[in-house]
């Protein structure tokens, strides 16, 4: 039983990391109908921005924690979202108009790209980093097996929450997001009516990089390492999480993060875990079969 | 006397400098901040195994300049050459003996490939170029029913690839069964699993095809690696036969093909062995295709591209029609699959990564949906492009990636740019690929 | 024992969530008889079509075709393809749904495929060149060139679909929905975009597929020049049920069709009458 709780811990923090890359992957369906396959890459260079400034500051003498974690963040989510906005400036935005396969392949033309880009800069070895953030919580004691909720797992699901209540506010309340929702619905109308689509466009890619650098950077604490490569399998679970949680919908990328988070981690600790990755890509095809608009969203009828 | 016409001077040009410069500018800063910490900071696993870092800013600076500089002559060439897409009127003349080019580009290709093995007898390396390209040739030949007739997104292309590679290598090396016997065997065994993998997902619509072929394509290759007692996992099969010559083997010895047509042994017999063996499978890819494109299911196939629900309107069946193209396709797939486990004696998973896909998705939509010649041409360039990368071989992904980015906003219907009808009463006129759809899945 | 009526919509009932497009819909279309669903925007009668043609699961209801040779088939069991394969019927679309892509040849050819897959032993028969597949495309194409004959394209036959003008793409949706050799064709605003000429050629075409093939015709038009000349019987829809039925002199008189088409006075309707040439 506390096997299953610290598990629990586990998925739900895990799931958070899946849930901020995929709130990036439902935006970007929901406003041009595409699979950003460049996205998961973005979460890879979030991650080693993140790296990176904190070697930086570190080495230049700071060590008050808290003040290398906030300028870490801001740092990395502020880069990020610009490689979010040139992405899309070069391979997108000129083939929008274009048929459907063309900004799909310009997608993973740009993952390869970003990937690779990774590889020659920082080289291709795994990049470790000592704990920076240490020590946590003991929850439960009993028979030898301890129930331990760190420090770490605290932050992340924190800036989780304080992030995802601040974009869903972004979207609610605000000006961008009530044109993001109008270009979501028409956008040739939403254009008539005064709406600025590319811009509109553009920052929804900028605010899912943001989100996905954030996530690059809990990643980075968590596991305390990145590598070049840990986009691609990332960014097919947090599809997968978009979709079951239903495409397009906000609050279900969180869901579905979560899940598949949960079903992760409780796979690797109860089966196996050489195909984990296998159970989350199944968990793709099985909800695409039988539940295409997953769990929040909402069946569309085809229009003959 | 009217006044003369004032010339336009520098400064009547000046907007556009200032523009430009302005365009470059900010190209520059946006990519003095996004390369900044990446190339600008190199980090390395220092002597005790911690982190650090190294300053490169002396790369930095000069990638900046670099985009500085490539930002400005990207807008002169956009001003010079206009907008993409801008329509060229090219005079009758020209159109007339390119129209002869065009026809007579196929053939002559054909000869020429025919005649590779004796042009280039002694370079090996060449021979194996050649082997390389007409594998990606026959796999954009079979992704082409797929992706350019049937207009079905697939990314997991290369699992089919997989399991004809690896079906021949078990058969072959548990049951000892030849590389004829096996060949037939793997095409079937690939369009089996094709059925099987096509059946449940294929009512998806475009995106979601493309992402669950992926998926696919990934499940084939983890459970390949992690199911060492069947596949020997990331070691690979190795040691898989080579092929014989119908039956007699290609060896030195008294009993190989050298000694009875009465020559003298050379390794290079088993490479031109191999590679009119490929161009055979090629051809037949090709061959195959040509035919069913004639009859009802291959022209099924481009009308399902065309528009889904008109067909189903007109009673066909769209479910086993895309079920057709997809298990065809990966027949061809598997025939590929096991050729390639017979020219290299070993393979690995490694060789089956979502790359492969790319890559091969990459020249069938440069080739030109549909078009066998296209496909041919982008095979050919890519690879042989490819090739060009030898010792860069860090910046090949880099390279393609940007390249696909390019061809997309560039050329997005490929290199040939119409498709010719597979029936008419008159004359057979090509239509452009404006008019074709690209399929939804 | 095949009766007067070809079609039977009985009680169909189409619900979109908490939407009712369609409320307890009956009505028959007679054989060898053109048949007219008219009404207002929004009434509901693209969602009928797409119910008889299986595009659309009803919620409720039934929906029969009955064949010359006795046998009767209930749509609403059956998918979208099988009812043009198996109960014979045969559509066209608001927004024209051509193969732009492919010639106008082709487009016919699409049009028998199933008839063109059995002759060709299931692809098999056909990749070997056998005689009896030779024959049968011989006559596909035969009788796609009688089409486009009818329609007049015939010197337009290898040109691509998508480069006709839309009148010429009208008539050949309505030619390649011939060339499945249906029992019932349902027409979903054939005369749209058309001008004057174009709708009076398309009546005589339509006219002429009642005389010669016997076909029977179900449309949907809101080109009451074209529904008054040619149909036999008329079906009125607004809001989902059906307000009227009858024949077009009949229902050009019938108060509530026009009110819902125009909503005026009683005394202001003569005159709105001669000024649409009713």
């Amino acid at each position: 039983m506390d096997y299953f709780a610290q598990q629990l811990i586990n998925g739900i923090v895990l799931g958070s990391i899946y849930g901020l890359i995929a709130i990036g992957y439902t935006m970007v369906y929901g406003i041009v109908g595409m699979i950003n396959f460049a996205h998961g890459d973005i979460f890879m260079i979030g991650g080693f921005i993140a790296l990176i400034s904190f070697l930086i500051l570190v080495s230049i003498g700071l060590t008050v924690v808290p003040v290398i974690l906030l300028i870490v963040l801001l740092v990395s989510m502020a880069i990020t979202a610009l490689y979010g906005w040139t992405v899309e400036r070069i391979a997108y935005r000129p083939l929008r108009h274009s048929f459907r396969l063309a900004p799909m392949l310009s997608a993973i033309g740009m993952s390869f790209v970003l990937t690779n880009y990774s590889q020659i800069a920082q080289g291709a070895r795994v990049k470790p980093v000592p704990p920076i953030i240490t020590g946590g919580y003991t929850l439960f004691d009993r028979d030898g097996f301890v129930v331990r909720l760190s420090n770490v797992q605290i932050i992340v699901v924190i800036t989780t929450i304080v992030l995802l209540a601040i974009f869903t506010w972004l979207v609610a309340r605000t000006r961008l997001g009530r044109d993001m929702r109008a270009c979501e619905q028409d956008q040739t109308m939403a254009a008539l009516l005064g709406v600025d689509v590319d811009r509109t466009i553009s920052m929804t890619f900028v605010i899912g990089a943001a989100l996905a650098a954030v996530a690059g950077m809990m990643y980075l604490l968590y596991y305390g390492l990145v590598d070049f490569f840990m986009g691609f399998v990332a960014g097919i679970k947090a599809f997968t999480a978009a979709v079951l949680g239903g495409i397009g919908s906000l609050p279900g990328a969180m869901l579905g993060g979560l899940l598949i988070g949960l079903i992760e981690t409780l796979w690797s600790a109860y089966f196996s875990v050489e195909y984990k990755d296998v159970a989350a890509f199944s968990i793709l095809i099985i909800v695409l079969i039988f539940l295409p608009t997953g769990l929040l969203g909402r069946p569309e009828v085809e229009k003959v | 006397m009217t006044a003369p016409v004032p010339k336009p001077t520098l400064a009547s040009r000046a907007p556009d400098v200032a523009f430009i410069f302005k365009k470059a500018l900010i190209s520059a800063l946006v990519a003095l901040v996004l390369f900044s910490l990446m190339i600008g900071i190199r980090t390395e696993a220092g002597p005790a195994g911690q982190l650090i870092y190294l300053t490169r800013f002396g790369d930095l600076a000069a990638i900046v300049a670099a985009v500085f500089g490539g930002s400005i002559i990207v807008e002169l060439l956009r001003r010079w050459w206009g907008p993409v897409g801008t329509i060229r009127i090219v005079p009758p003349s020209v159109q007339s003996t390119l129209a002869v080019l065009r026809r007579a580009i196929a053939p002559v290709l054909l000869i020429f490939t025919l005649l590779v093995p004796v042009i280039f007898y002694d370079q090996r390396y060449i021979l194996d170029l050649g082997i390389l390209v007409l594998t990606y040739v026959m796999l954009g030949w079979g992704l082409n029913v797929v992706v350019g007739l049937a207009g079905l997104l697939d990314l997991g292309y290369v699992a089919f690839y997989a399991v004809g590679a690896y079906s021949y290598a078990l058969l072959a090396t548990n049951f000892g069964l030849s590389f004829w016997v096996c060949l037939p065997l793997a095409g079937i065994l690939a369009a089996f699993w094709g059925v099987l993998l096509g059946f449940p997902v294929l009512r998806l619509r475009g995106d979601y095809l493309a992402i669950v072929t992926l998926a696919f394509g990934e499940i084939i290759r983890l459970v390949i690696i992690n199911w060492q007692s069947l596949t020997g996992g990331p070691n690979g099969v190795s040691g898989i036969p080579r092929p014989s010559f119908f039956g007699i083997p290609l060896t030195p010895g008294d009993d190989g093909l050298a000694a009875k047509l009465g020559i003298e042994f050379s390794p290079t017999h088993r490479i031109v062995f191999l590679f009119y063996l490929i161009l055979a499978l090629a051809l037949l890819t090709n061959w195959v295709t040509i035919r069913l494109r004639r009859l009802p299911i291959g022209r099924a196939w481009e009308a399902l591209r065309e528009d889904e629900v008109a067909c189903r309107a007109l009673g066909i069946n769209t479910t086993t029609t895309k079920l057709t193209a997809f298990a065809t396709g990966a027949m061809f797939g598997g025939f590929a699959g096991a050729f390639f486990a017979t020219r290299q004696g070993f393979i690995s998973p490694e060789s089956f990564t979502f790359q492969e896909s790319a890559l091969v998705l990459a020249i069938v939509v440069l080739g030109g949906m549909g078009s066998q010649l296209g496909v041919a041409l982008a095979a050919l360039t890519m690879i042989g492009g490819f090739e060009l990368f030898r010792g860069l071989e860090q910046y090949r992904m880099l390279v393609f990636g940007l390249a696909m980015v390019l061809l997309m906003i560039w050329r997005p219907r490929g290199l040939i740019g119409h498709r010719a009808p597979t029936v008419f009463l008159k004359h057979s006129q090509a239509i452009s690929s404006d008019l074709v759809k690209e399929g939804h899945g | 024992m095949s009766g007067k009526n070809i079609l039977t919509v009985d009680r169909l009932l189409m619900r979109f969530g908490g939407i009712v497009a369609v409320n307890d819909l009956s009505f028959d279309a007679e054989r060898g008889k053109i048949t007219a669903l008219i009404g207002p925007n929004g009434a509901g009668k693209t969602t009928v079509f797409n119910c008889i043609t299986g595009f659309y699961k009803p919620t409720s209801g039934a929906m029969r075709v009955m064949h010359d040779d006795g046998r009767d088939i209930q749509l609403e069991r059956l998918n979208d393809f099988r009812i043009s394969k198996l109960a014979k019927v045969a559509r066209t679309f608001q927004n024209i749904r051509l193969f732009p892509g492919m010639t106008a040849l082709e487009n016919l050819m699409v049009a028998q495929h199933n008839a063109l897959m059995r002759a060709s032993g299931l692809t098999f028969l056909g990749l070997i060149g056998a005689p009896s597949w030779r024959s049968a495309e011989k006559r596909a194409i035969d009788l796609a060139r009688l089409w486009l004959d009818r329609i007049g394209l015939l010197d337009r036959a290898d040109d691509a679909a998508g480069n006709l003008p839309y009148g010429d793409q009208r008539r050949l949706e309505i030619a390649r929905a011939m060339c499945t050799e249906p029992a019932l064709l349902c027409l979903d605003e054939p005369a749209a975009g058309l001008n004057a000429r174009e709708s009076a050629s398309l009546s005589e075409l339509l006219l002429s597929i009642r005389a010669e093939q016997g076909t029977s015709i179900l449309l949907i038009e809101h080109d009451m020049s074209v529904v008054m000349e040619i149909s036999d019987h008329v079906v009125v829809m607004d809001y989902g049920v059906k307000i009227a039925e009858g024949t077009p002199d009949h229902i050009r008189d019938d108060p509530k069709v026009i009110a819902a088409y125009l909503g005026v006075e009683d005394n202001e309707v003569a005159a709105v009458e001669q000024e649409l040439g009713l």
